[in-house]
């Protein structure tokens, strides 16, 4: 895939860096409000594949390899599995909310019925949505990458 | 027309109806007959996982082994999709 | 009867998505009906879950006046609708890239040249 007009590069790189917080706004108050991990990450990585579709692929490349990608999305399977397996050890089975009401992190308890939004609530719950939150993003990132660099090589080499 | 492409409009057919009958035959929309499991899920919530999003707490709490098996195909697709690329590129 | 229409648009969307795989010969295009398949499941577990003049189930400023285990639709289904989404993104990545190998090694897309026909 090659680089897009002027007026293309100019527009996304405005309005990446607004995708990217409206993202990762999605993914910190999925516990809250409509959204999550996997709905954030989605977001995320649509902003990214703009960019990729506004300066190509080479130029993309150059910036995120793709084993970077790997990593992180190997980074995220981690900790999500290490919050399971935490619930075995600190509770009594696997994945067990193990901080909810230990007022430690994430730890209170909502009163119930119709609340305002109160962010230290939830247990484990924020934290495994940041973990599938990064590996969404550098999945969905790294499968379009790999795609687009893919099919653009092969037609430099014709 | 041959038998197989015969066959595989009668089995089309087949399916066709058995799928508009079951699909009047299915209780009316809006009014679901079983809700026990959704209601304890409803009202527990709060008290339970701590979070006000009901979406959210079955999908990491109460159902956490869907969510590892769904995360396991995410990692299989990217880890097949990059093993396919890469043997093209050479 | 004129309240099973969502049921009737399920039927309808599996039966195309049926259609084209089964009678198409062009591999994108089984792609393309397996994802109208799934997207007619998601559509069946989302209207299984629905309860009338329900709000979805989140305590986040409800609206005043909700009962609360009645008035609100399941979230079962919308969780699972949620991983369906997700592995379904996955699979149409995987089909795709597949796909694109299979043309580069037999040089065309139809079904029946590719599995050797026999007729």
């Amino acid at each position: 895939m090659s680089e897009m007009s002027k007026i293309v590069r100019t527009i996304s790189s405005i309005s990446f860096p607004l995708i990217i917080i409206y993202g990762l706004y999605i993914i910190s108050h999925g516990h809250l409000t409509p959204g999550g991990g996997f709905q954030g990450g989605a977001v995320v990585a649509s902003g990214c594949a703009m960019i990729l579709v506004a300066y190509g692929s080479i130029w993309t490349i150059g910036k995120m390899k793709e084993k970077n990608l790997s990593l992180l999305e190997s980074i995220g399977a981690i900790c999500f599995i290490l919050l399971a397996i935490f619930g075995l050890g600190f509770g009594a089975v696997f994945f067990n909310n193990f901080l909810v009401g230990s007022d430690f992190l994430f730890g209170t308890i909502p009163s119930a019925g119709s609340t305002i939004a109160n962010i230290n609530t939830g247990g484990v719950i924020p934290l495994m949505n940041f973990a599938v939150g990064i590996k969404v993003i550098a999945g969905l990132f790294a499968i379009v990458l790999v795609m687009a660099h893919a099919s653009s090589t092969r037609e430099g080499k014709k | 027309m041959s038998k197989r492409n015969f066959a595989a409009v009668v089995f089309f057919l087949v399916i066709a109806v058995f799928f508009f009958f079951s699909a009047l035959m299915m209780h009316p929309f809006g009014v679901p007959e079983k809700a026990d499991m959704d209601d304890e899920i409803i009202k527990g919530v709060q008290i339970e996982t701590g979070t006000n999003n009901g979406v959210t707490s079955v999908v990491f709490d109460y159902r956490g082994f869907d969510t590892l098996g769904e995360a396991t195909i995410l990692f299989t697709a990217v880890a097949g999709v990059i093993m396919v690329f890469r043997r093209l590129k050479q | 009867m004129i309240f099973n229409i969502p049921f009737i648009a399920v039927t309808a969307l599996v039966l195309i998505g049926l259609y084209t795989v089964i009678f198409r010969r062009n591999l994108i295009k089984m792609v393309i009906g397996i994802t109208i398949i799934q997207s007619g499941v998601n559509l069946f577990l989302i209207t299984l879950g629905y309860r009338e003049n329900s709000v979805a189930p989140i305590f986040t400023s409800l609206p005043p006046g909700t009962i609360v285990p009645e008035g609100m639709s399941f979230p079962v289904p919308q969780a699972l609708t949620l991983t369906s989404i997700v592995i379904g993104v996955a699979v149409l990545a995987l089909m795709l890239s597949l796909i694109i190998h299979i043309y580069r090694h037999y040089g065309t897309l139809d079904s029946k040249e590719i599995g050797g026909n026999e007729e």
